[in-house]
């Protein structure tokens, strides 16, 4: 019925008629299945759902209210008393009452059920939480035992120690026992032996002192000699005197003393030697300070300070006293703590030195000559490693590539690993590629500036000969008597000389070279056509020219080479001048200087 | 090398004579005399009893027969056969008898060392020395021959007197701090004199020629002690050998031990050669030995053998004394100092070897052994110590 939902939710709706009955059968369901809190508030409610009964059952709906609460009833498993055909107004009050009852019996049971079931449920959780605590406890406790436990094995651990060597402390005072009796024993064997000995001796006395005193006869010890001998040395035998005492003593100490003399004598020379090798160790390690005063540079000044003090000190000290003097107590005192000092000193330099070497050792590659082993093998040892370590990545490199070469790039971070060195490989080989590239771009920007400068620069030549030649023609046109007849042939002959020139004076360029080939190509043509012309009156003037033009031509010769190369050219122009010299001499001889002058 | 014949002699008596020109030999009661060139016989002489102990006079003149058992002594000269002299001990018995070292003198010790009676040859004087100790060594003349240290023994203590042998004037006399002295012995250069207690105590005192005490050593306690003791020909050094296998050498300046040398049963010692005898003949036991360098061999007369130097580490036959019998075969026994003061040699150990004595240029060696000997030759080039 709708009570408890409203019960529930305190709101009031009225129902229609027709939609009761499925209502009620889902408020029933909803009876059935609500939460405990609504039957907990069972009392309270009641109050409002006597309000509520009201409204589900009127003169209207009393049989459909009977029939469904009947049905409830026995829904419920109760019997509901009454049948459903009585007719609406008469109801079997006690048969109502009787389910009423039932009803109110089963709730009660059911509010029962439902407090057992929080009794258990309260019980339950309280005993989950006991086992929780004890749970924690327990650990809390496993820890501690463990604890206990590793402690006990601890002091296990230090008792077996302390038990092996207080075995070993027996064994040992064991052998040393044995070792005591093996002495013991031999020394009781050797007292015993000692007792032996004399006791016989003792007896055999008493025996012999027996036979003494029952011997009648005493034979008195007596010497039988036929005749004295002399003495060893020839002296006479001299009286026990006091002198003789006193003599005995006197050489008895005069041989003590002689021997005393001769061992400290021996004594003194074998301190002279050692002084002196102390003193030359001691300049040795003097000279060798400083000279390594200069290597060591800022560390150790106050030290060379102290040094360079105590050296002059030293120095000082040396000379001026005598060996006499070292002879004294202070004196050797001086030397043997100066000698301690110098060596104390050298020892911390070598110290220092070492430590210096490894230094630089590890951060140049070179090596020093005197490189003492130790540096040497850890060099060795280092370079060894490295030898490894680049062996190892080889290794891997090949690896890496026949991984690559032979199946697809893997997923895995070794292969993606090797791949990252791969592209760095690949950026560095690039970069490189790069510079290279633009190295040997600026390399051909150069060379095309320098075939260019080559190309304006034999331009001007060519041009500069064109003047000069000009130049020239005029000079010998305008002295020349053939001056005008020759005007035509000089400037062909002289850009045909210029040309030949150009081809011989351009060794700047391969492309110059060809440039000027293909230039002089053509005059050149013009040239030859010109000479047949003039080939006779050349050959005529050949046959004269030659000693001419060798002169002329060796008069140049320390100019340069291209000069002989011209001497048919040449020979042209001083054939010319033959012709003129012919004429002038005076004229020639001034030409001459001239022409060597211009050219 | 080359043997003469066999001669025959008694009781081992077989002496050169000091100057190297005579041999002396005694048979039973005959004393030989031979020309040790020729090897003729040039004297003989008939002693009065078996002749125990045969000994030279320093100056070759003289030889002693003594006979203990009649307690005599006899005296022979080279130059005059016809000279004699008997000296009879008497009553009181004869257990040693020796030359004093001008060989005018003679010192017999009469039995249980009751006194020592020096006979003078020269005028017939007699002089009595009271108290001499009956030990390893008790008496020794200084090498110059003037002084003669004497052990004695009094109310149970240990006294050394020091005699002038010009005249047997008692110079010094002096206790001794030892428990039981057992030998004494001078130092080359007569200063110093070594005084060693028995086996049962390690003590070496040093005492000089004026009988002052100079220092004493001891190396150890309770073990057994000193067994031989050795001077140096320099008298710079002084060497202890003892039962502990142990050879120690004290320095003349400081008297303080300066080395010591051992004698393991193992010689691993890269610096050391080890000659072993190989023999032909299986049956004969060939002795071993190792000094520093050298080992012992057999005769050469009648067994092939020859000398091969064994590979290190060598083990040497050890062989264990008994352990209740005094005066075990264990410990340095012989210490010889070859004359430059170079090297020594020792024996240690139950050896058969009885005498270790250098030739005087210092570089061999001759080992005597029990029926063997064995000449050993050192290269000076490449020797080290």
């Amino acid at each position: 019925m709708k009570f408890s939902t409203q019960v529930a939710d305190g709101c009031t709706a009225t129902m229609p008629e027709s939609s009761q009955a499925k209502d009620a059968r889902c408020c029933s369901v909803e009876c059935r299945t609500p939460p405990l809190s609504h039957f907990s508030q069972s009392s309270l409610p009641l109050h409002r759902n006597s309000h509520r009964l009201s409204t589900f059952c009127t003169e209207h709906n009393l049989q459909e209210c009977l029939s469904h609460i009947s049905q409830e009833v026995s829904l419920l498993g109760l019997s509901p008393g009454w049948t459903e055909s009585v007719s609406s107004s008469q109801l079997d009050v006690v048969a109502v009452l009787n389910c009423m009852y039932d009803l109110i019996q089963l709730h009660h049971r059911s509010l029962r059920t439902l407090e057992n079931m929080e009794m258990e449920q309260l019980k339950l959780s309280s005993n989950v939480d006991y086992l929780k605590i004890n749970n924690t406890h327990l650990k809390e406790e496993v820890e501690v035992s463990k604890r206990q436990n590793t402690g006990l094995l601890e002091r296990e651990r230090q008792l077996h120690l302390k038990l092996k060597s207080l075995q070993n402390c027996l064994k040992n005072e064991k052998e040393e026992v044995q070792k005591l009796q093996n002495i013991i024993s031999s020394r009781a064997c050797q007292f015993n032996h000692e007792m032996k000995r004399r006791e016989r001796e003792f007896t055999k006395l008493k025996e012999r002192l027996n036979q003494l005193l029952a011997d009648k006869k005493d034979r008195k010890p007596a010497i039988d000699v036929l005749n004295n001998i002399g003495r060893a040395d020839g002296k006479r035998s001299l009286w026990k005197t006091e002198k003789t005492e006193a003599k005995h003593e006197g050489e008895m100490y005069r041989t003590l003393l002689s021997d005393y003399d001769m061992r400290q004598r021996e004594l003194v020379l074998e301190n002279a030697e050692l002084r002196k090798v102390m003193q030359q160790m001691k300049k040795e390690m003097v000279s060798i300070l400083k000279s390594r005063k200069l290597i060591p540079k800022g560390e150790n000044y106050e030290h060379n300070d102290t040094q360079a003090a105590s050296d002059e000190d030293d120095e000082v000290f040396d000379p001026s006293k005598e060996s006499v003097e070292l002879f004294c107590i202070d004196a050797r005192e001086k030397l043997t703590n100066s000698i301690r000092l110098q060596w104390r000193r050298l020892k911390s330099h070598v110290e220092r030195l070492d430590s210096q070497v490894s230094l630089t050792r590890m951060s140049e590659s070179n090596i020093d000559d005197a490189v003492p082993r130790e540096n040497h093998e850890e060099e060795m040892d280092r370079l060894k490693m490295e030898i490894q370590r680049c062996k190892d990545f080889i290794q891997k490199q090949q690896q890496l590539l026949q991984k690559q070469l032979s199946c697809a790039c893997n997923e895995d971070p070794v292969s993606l690993q090797n791949d990252g060195y791969m592209l760095q490989e690949k950026k560095r080989l690039g970069e490189e590629w790069k510079s290279l590239e633009e190295q040997r771009k600026s390399f051909e920007r150069e060379r095309r500036n320098f075939t260019e400068a080559a190309i304006r620069l034999s331009h001007e030549r060519k041009i500069f000969e064109e003047d000069r030649g000009t130049w020239l023609k005029q000079q010998f046109l305008s002295m020349s008597p053939f001056g005008n007849s020759k005007q035509l042939h000089a400037p062909k002959s002289s850009s045909a000389l210029l040309i030949a020139e150009t081809e011989v004076r351009a060794p700047m360029a391969p492309e110059t070279p060809s440039e000027c080939r293909s230039d002089s190509a053509s005059p050149i043509p013009g040239s030859v056509s010109l000479t047949p012309s003039s080939a006779g009156d050349l050959e005529c003037q050949l046959c004269l020219i030659p000693e001419n033009g060798v002169t002329y031509c060796s008069s140049k010769h320390g100019k340069s080479e291209h000069f002989e190369e011209l001497s048919p050219l040449c020979e042209s122009i001083s054939l010319r001048d033959k012709q003129w010299r012919e004429s002038e001499d005076l004229s020639s001889h001034s030409l001459t200087p001239e022409k060597s002058s211009s050219i | 090398m080359n043997f003469s014949e066999v001669f025959k002699q008694s009781n081992h008596l077989c002496k050169v004579s000091p100057d190297g020109k005579y041999l002396a030999t005694c048979v039973q009661y005959r004393l030989v005399v031979r020309d040790l060139g020729t090897l003729q016989i040039l004297q003989l002489y008939t002693c009065l009893d078996q002749v125990s102990h045969m000994e030279w006079s320093s100056d070759s003149l003289f030889i002693l027969c003594a006979m203990y058992k009649r307690g005599l002594v006899q005296v022979w000269s080279l130059e005059q056969p016809d000279w004699h002299c008997k000296i009879d001990e008497g009553s009181i018995g004869l257990v040693s008898s020796r030359w004093s070292p001008d060989g005018r003198h003679i010192l017999n010790t009469t039995e249980f060392h009751l006194r020592i009676t020096v006979w003078s040859l020269c005028t017939k004087a007699v002089s009595y020395i009271k108290y001499p100790k009956a030990c390893q060594k008790g008496i020794d003349f200084s090498t110059d021959g003037c002084y003669m240290a004497l052990a004695e023994r009094r109310d149970c203590k240990d006294y050394v007197s020091i005699f002038v042998c010009d005249d047997w004037h008692l110079l010094r006399h002096f206790e001794t701090e030892t428990q039981d002295l057992a030998g004494l012995e001078w130092s080359p250069n007569g200063c110093v004199l070594a005084v060693w207690d028995s086996c049962l105590e390690y003590k070496v005192l040093l005492y000089s020629l004026d009988g002052r005490l100079l220092s004493t050593y001891s190396a150890y306690e309770w073990s057994l002690g000193v067994k031989s003791v050795s001077w140096s020909p320099s008298s710079q050094f002084l060497a202890i050998g003892s039962y502990d296998e142990k050879v120690r050498i004290l320095n003349h300046i400081t008297w303080k031990k300066i080395v010591q040398f051992e004698h393991p049963a193992t010689i691993d010692n890269m610096k050391a050669i080890v000659y072993k005898e190989v023999e032909r003949r299986p049956a004969v036991v060939s002795d071993e030995m190792s000094l520093h360098n050298i080992t012992m061999g057999s005769t050469l007369l009648s067994t092939q053998s020859k000398y091969e130097i064994c590979p290190l580490p060598v083990q040497i036959p050890v062989v264990k004394p008994e352990p209740d019998r005094a005066n075990p075969k264990i410990g340095v026994s012989v210490l010889a100092f070859s004359s430059d003061s170079r090297y020594l040699a020792t024996k240690n150990g139950s050896f058969q070897v009885q005498s270790l004595n250098w030739h005087c240029s210092g570089d061999s060696v001759i080992l005597l052994g029990k029926d063997q000997l064995c000449l050993c030759y050192m290269d000076t080039d490449h020797e080290e110590k």
